[in-house]
């Protein structure tokens, strides 16, 4: 693993891109790593684009400025890539995971990708929608993004993330169990 | 070594969970972006019977720091938190706190004053209140924010002052970090009893709060305010040296980072300091004996000390998220600068006004500073006050 990676979401308000970088940052921390997850702050409101981050290493983290140059980028939202340049400051070899029914080869046309930088793609809405019963693709995210990277173990990953909506959902098994699910399956469909 | 556990949490979070840990006897806040997590959280745990504290919501900030001064002379442990037009709007409470030498902890979550408005990180709240006769301790990350707000009420106490503990709005306040947090026991332990001197509700000893004290009293008073300042310095530290045996963490009146053998340093305080280490451990590979001294109290300022790490440096640029709109130099500079004179004729000094209403600060800038150091330091001559990454 790299001292630091950086990490950076883009969704709309309210699809969970900052839910989705804390649970991340949660689950690094209980495998042992140091991290940082924060959100843009800006006028936020429901389906505007947001962004948050997050920052996992094996050191302590004192860098405190914004993520310019993220080696990781994840799409929550497919209509996004019209509107916001999410490849902007990626470096070669960098990674773009997006949630979207195409494919990876038509992402890179879309985006004019022509470098080193690796595309993934997988169906979050999709597999959201069949596992928990709304398009909620944010924890589906989290399976494709530790299948793209490699950054952490898949199943103390899972195993954390359980904990965590355990404590948000005690009334509602079944929301754990869809999230479960959704990690899981975007984990095997996320497609290179 | 004393049990921790390892979590992740935000600033706001961390604050609160100090918080919750000391339950303090009252709470009076009101809430403000960027602070209001803080005051949140602390009344849910209100709400849940976690803590046995009287939380007061009241109307205004002006009004919580009211409520805090009597609940205080009254004899009990008070904190509040807030932000940047709520520090302002309590500015009058705040002076009284110190006169009347009540030991009242307040978070600050270091925010932007209006106009224009900005709800983004600088440090023009806390500067604003610097000489309100409140000891001041900046943080650079959560970890720092919950350690110094442990250390505070114990400060607060035996130094018979009150104490704003500080972080960056945003930057740290709702930023998610790997900190360690003190069991519970050990934090109670840590802190006692307070159990104050003189208060309202002895009965046994009444005592007049709040008296008019005109031209025979009134300059002794604070001549005894401004003593009690002076020797803050040696309470926090000892309250520092009690903390770094019991949970290992080590804290003094600032931090000196690789400067012992450095030609050039920064002087900052806040997130930045941690931005600033990473830049000065990228120089130092190139060779560059780049070194930064962190500012942790600003009040009671350590003006002997910082002369003292200060001396041998070739160039020192101070780094300032506020500005005095003196038309001269920024806050911390100004104190620095004050601190060296006797020392220092000769001293290249510059001044670098930066992050104002939440700028963004980039290490590359940081890095730009080292280099004017480098430069001046060669006989180039540099702008002694630089507003860096302004559009001019």
């Amino acid at each position: 693993m790299k001292e630091l990676t950086e990490i950076r979401w883009h969704g709309r308000g309210g699809q969970g891109a900052k839910t989705a970088a804390l649970l991340f940052a949660d689950a690094a921390l209980a495998q042992g790593l140091y991290v940082q997850a924060f959100p843009e702050y800006g006028p936020e409101r429901m389906g505007a684009p947001v962004a948050s981050f997050d920052r996992i290493s094996s050191k302590p983290i004192l860098l405190h400025s914004g993520v310019i140059n993220p080696d990781i980028v994840i799409v929550l939202d497919p209509t996004l890539i019209d509107t916001v340049d999410v490849k902007e400051g990626i470096p070669d070899g960098g990674t773009i995971i997006i949630n979207t029914e195409k494919s990876p080869a038509d992402i890179k046309k879309e985006l004019g990708i022509s470098g080193s930088i690796k595309i993934y793609t997988v169906d979050a809405s999709r597999i959201s929608k069949e596992t928990i019963g709304r398009e909620i693709p944010n924890t589906p995210m989290l399976g494709a993004l530790i299948k793209a990277t490699g950054i952490l173990d898949f199943n103390g990953m899972v195993e954390d993330t359980k904990k965590k909506l355990e404590k948000k959902f005690k009334s509602k098994p079944e929301v754990i169990e869809g999230n479960i699910k959704a990690i899981e399956r975007a984990y095997k469909e996320v497609k290179s | 070594m004393a049990k921790t556990n390892i979590v992740a949490r935000t600033g706001n979070e961390a604050m609160a969970e100090a918080m919750r840990q000391i339950n303090p006897d009252v709470v009076a806040a009101y809430p403000i972006t960027p602070a209001t997590e803080i005051v949140q959280i602390f009344a849910g745990y209100v709400a849940d019977g976690l803590v046995d504290t009287e939380f007061v919501p009241v109307e205004s900030e002006h009004s919580a720091m009211s409520a805090c001064i009597g609940a205080s002379a009254a004899g009990g442990r008070c904190m509040t938190g807030t932000s940047s037009q709520g520090l302002a709007l309590m500015a009058e409470m705040l002076y009284i706190a110190a006169g009347l030498r009540l030991p009242i902890v307040l978070a600050d979550v270091n925010r932007a004053l209006s106009s224009p408005i900005n709800i983004h990180c600088d440090h023009s709240d806390t500067m604003m209140v610097r000489d309100a006769g409140w000891i001041q301790i900046f943080s650079e990350n959560a970890q720092e924010a919950y350690d110094n707000m442990v250390q505070a009420v114990k400060i607060a106490e035996h130094a018979k002052l009150p104490v704003v503990v500080t972080t960056d709005g945003f930057i740290i306040s709702h930023g998610m970090e790997r900190i360690e947090i003190i069991d519970d026991a050990e934090v109670k332990r840590f802190v006692g009893e307070y159990k104050p001197e003189n208060y309202l509700l002895n009965l046994d000893k009444p005592i007049t709060v709040g008296a008019l004290d005109l031209q025979d009293y009134y300059f002794e008073h604070k001549r005894q305010e401004v003593e009690a300042m002076k020797k803050a310095s040696a309470v926090i530290l000892e309250v520092a040296g009690e903390f770094s045996s019991k949970f290992g963490r080590s804290y003094g009146l600032f931090e000196k980072y690789k400067l012992d053998d450095a030609d050039c340093a920064i002087v900052a305080m806040g997130s930045t300091a941690g931005t600033a280490k990473v830049v000065v451990d990228g120089l130092r590979k190139k060779g560059l004996k780049a070194g930064l001294l962190k500012l942790r109290v600003f009040r009671p300022f350590p003006k002997e000390e910082i002369a003292d790490v200060l001396k041998n440096l070739k160039a020192i640029a101070v780094m300032d998220r506020s500005d005095s709109m003196n038309a001269q130099e920024g806050p911390l500079c100004l104190e620095v600068k004050a601190a060296m004179f006797d020392a220092s004729a000769k001293k290249i000094l510059l001044n670098y006004i930066y992050g104002l209403g939440g700028r963004e600060i980039k290490l590359e800038e940081i890095e730009g500073i080292y280099n004017d150091l480098f430069e001046a330091i060669k006989g180039h001559a540099k702008d002694k006050v630089v507003y860096l990454g302004v559009r001019e």
